[in-house]
């Protein structure tokens, strides 16, 4: 009997360069490398430091995923790349590897959107999707609520972020509060010591849109509300600040995930992106779908971050499917769309 | 032997194979010969052949086309990946988005071939490509020569090279074409390179030169045959940026609230 195909997954959009194996179901290798530090004392991520981070971290990385998994180039049947979106020039890096490594081994290359990716890597935790499914991706990056028929094919947006992603919104209210960036695990780290309700900030509704996301007017009601207590000479209590924020975002997310569900009769909600390591989102979704027999599928926090895994998960799928490789002229597409 | 050499550090792609073939040099004079003399013995052969060359200006376009270039000039030299010895890439300077696809490349082409890859200068390149020595009534006269690339944002990649083109006298830098002209006045004559074209008109002093604007492959991958068969061992790739990523830690934060 032959083996299930094994993928080498390659994703750089962001500031984490990394490379997964999968063979089948199999997580073989989920080897990373992270700029993040490099970017900390920026407030967020500089794209060219991110750029050159990649191009140095590469072949490091190939080589500690194949030595986890155990493997040499030899095995792996295919290169699945992140091909978009995410940022211009780190996209490229990744590509430009892919396609080495591709053309070098005679092996087929995929370029996959990153979105797909992030739903399909559940499959190594909880096994296949079912289709339909709806996703819901919220990161630095991006936020996105999508309907996914068959994560091998196209995906319907029903909604985005119009402004700021969930997890710019974080490091910019970490800021206002004097957390370091990146403000996800400060603030949900604060939040446990606070006050949820304590603060009443708005849920953005995003006109027409009914599954869109709108931060921007959160993250100034924050900045508006602390400034006022700091003229005022008082002191800001950043754990109730933390909790009420941290309360607001996750509220907005779910409420449209589960909702999205119900409206388009789909029965499972995966959520992916490095918001998803949030516990009070976390434990809001689950709340949530349970009351509306929803099942909850959601990937350990190492998952849900950006890494090669999702990509070599999604790429086994498309090998096993029998779908056309990519071209070796495709693209990076920094605002590639679903379709 | 084949070389597999590249440059994505100008607005061209471009991609050549070099085949050299080991000349019959009787044993017994390999095993007599010093390491110097059994270089020149393998040199002094049929030297370097270009069996396939590329080049396409497209510009922002490098990371589309350098891959299916490479197939192609592989494809044309009648070998595959597998057959290669050795990778030359131009290490810039140059934009580093383009830049980065050249080394991205040969790292992964040396790393899944397991063959060494060289990095050269794309200045050095571009600089082979030209000779500034003129022959009159009985001797050379020979002119150093300045290189120069686009760096983009009013700015210039520059080198000054002896007039053979074969050793860096100055250089690399970056400046703008004023502060470099001031540079250059008396000192060189003529230019070399697409940034030279480029700001032809505040470079006026100067004899603009328009032939080779942008380094070759072919050039590079003789450049990377002789360390190839001397099996020299590679530097890392390190791209030429000559310029630092330009972010800021951010000041006091603003207020959103007005005072
Ligand atoms: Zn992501």
């Amino acid at each position: 009997m032959s083996l299930p195909p094994t993928i080498l997954g390659i994703e750089t959009s962001c500031d984490e360069t990394g490379v997964g194996i999968v063979r089948g179901s199999e997580l073989l290798a989920d080897a990373l490398a992270s700029s993040v530090d490099e970017h900390a004392r920026f407030g967020g991520v500089v794209p060219e430091v991110a750029s050159r981070a990649h191009l140095e971290a590469m072949v490091p990385t190939v080589h500690r995923a194949l030595s986890d998994a155990g493997l040499t180039l030899a095995d792996i049947d295919a290169i699945a790349v992140t091909a978009g979106p995410g940022l211009a020039g780190a996209l490229l890096v990744g590509v430009a590897a892919a396609k080495a490594y591709a053309l070098s081994l005679g092996k087929p290359l995929y370029g996959v959107n990153h979105l797909s990716a992030h739903v399909a890597v559940d499959r190594l935790v909880h096994g296949d999707l079912p289709q339909p499914c709806v996703a819901l991706l919220v990161s630095g990056g991006h936020s996105s609520l999508l309907l996914v028929p068959d994560v091998t094919g196209p995906v319907e947006s029903l909604g985005a972020t119009v402004d700021d992603a969930a997890g710019e919104a974080f490091d910019k209210v970490a800021r206002v509060l004097g957390l370091p960036f990146p403000g996800g695990p400060y603030i949900d780290r604060a939040a446990t010591e606070g006050d949820a309700a304590a603060i009443d900030f708005p849920r953005g509704l995003v006109r027409d849109s009914p599954y869109s996301f709108t931060f921007s007017g959160l993250k100034t009601a924050v900045a508006r509300w602390v400034e006022a207590k700091e003229r005022a000479g008082e002191s800001v209590p950043v754990n109730d600040v933390a909790a009420s924020f941290q309360e607001a975002v996750a509220d907005v997310l779910t409420a449209r995930a589960v909702a999205a569900c119900n409206e388009h009769g789909v029965d499972t909600l995966v959520i992916g992106g490095g918001v998803a390591a949030n516990s009070r989102l976390r434990l809001l979704a689950e709340e949530r779908c349970d009351a509306k027999g929803i099942t909850l599928r959601m990937p350990p926090p190492k998952l849900c971050t950006d890494n090669g895994a999702m990509v070599a998960a999604l790429g086994v799928l498309l090998v096993e499917r029998g779908l056309e490789p990519s071209p070796l002229d495709i693209a990076a597409d920094s605002s590639m769309a679903l379709a | 032997m084949h070389v597999l050499a590249f440059d994505t550090s100008s607005a061209a792609v471009t991609a050549a194979v070099a085949e050299w073939q080991e000349p019959s040099i009787p044993p017994e004079v390999v095993a007599t010969a010093t390491p110097g003399e059994s270089f020149s013995f393998v040199m002094a052969g049929e030297g370097p052949a270009i069996r396939a060359e590329r080049t396409e200006v497209a510009s922002n376009r490098h990371g589309e086309l350098l891959a299916p270039m490479i197939a192609d000039v592989l494809a044309e030299a009648g070998i595959t990946a597998a057959d290669l010895d050795a990778i030359g890439v131009g290490l810039g300077p140059g934009p580093f988005t383009g830049l980065r696809v050249g080394i991205m490349t040969a790292k992964s082409m040396s790393d899944a071939l397991a063959i060494p890859a060289y990095g050269v200068s794309s200045l050095d390149v571009l600089a082979r490509m030209h000779d500034f020595v003129a022959y009159d009534h009985d001797h050379d006269i020979e002119h150093d020569f300045a290189v120069l690339t686009d760096a983009r944002r009013k700015q210039v990649y520059w080198a000054v090279y002896d007039a053979h083109g074969l050793q860096v006298l100055d250089g690399p830098d970056l400046a703008t074409p004023a502060i470099l002209a001031e540079r250059l006045r008396g000192r060189v004559t003529h230019l070399v390179g697409a940034g030279a074209v480029l700001y032809r008109e505040q470079l006026a002093d100067f004899t603009i030169v328009e032939r080779a604007p942008y380094p070759a492959a072919g050039e590079l991958a003789q450049l990377v045959v002789e360390p190839a068969i001397r099996k020299v061992s590679p530097e890392p790739l390190v791209p030429m940026y000559l310029r630092r990523p330009d972010a800021r830690p951010p000041g006091e934060r603003k207020k959103v609230t007005p005072v």
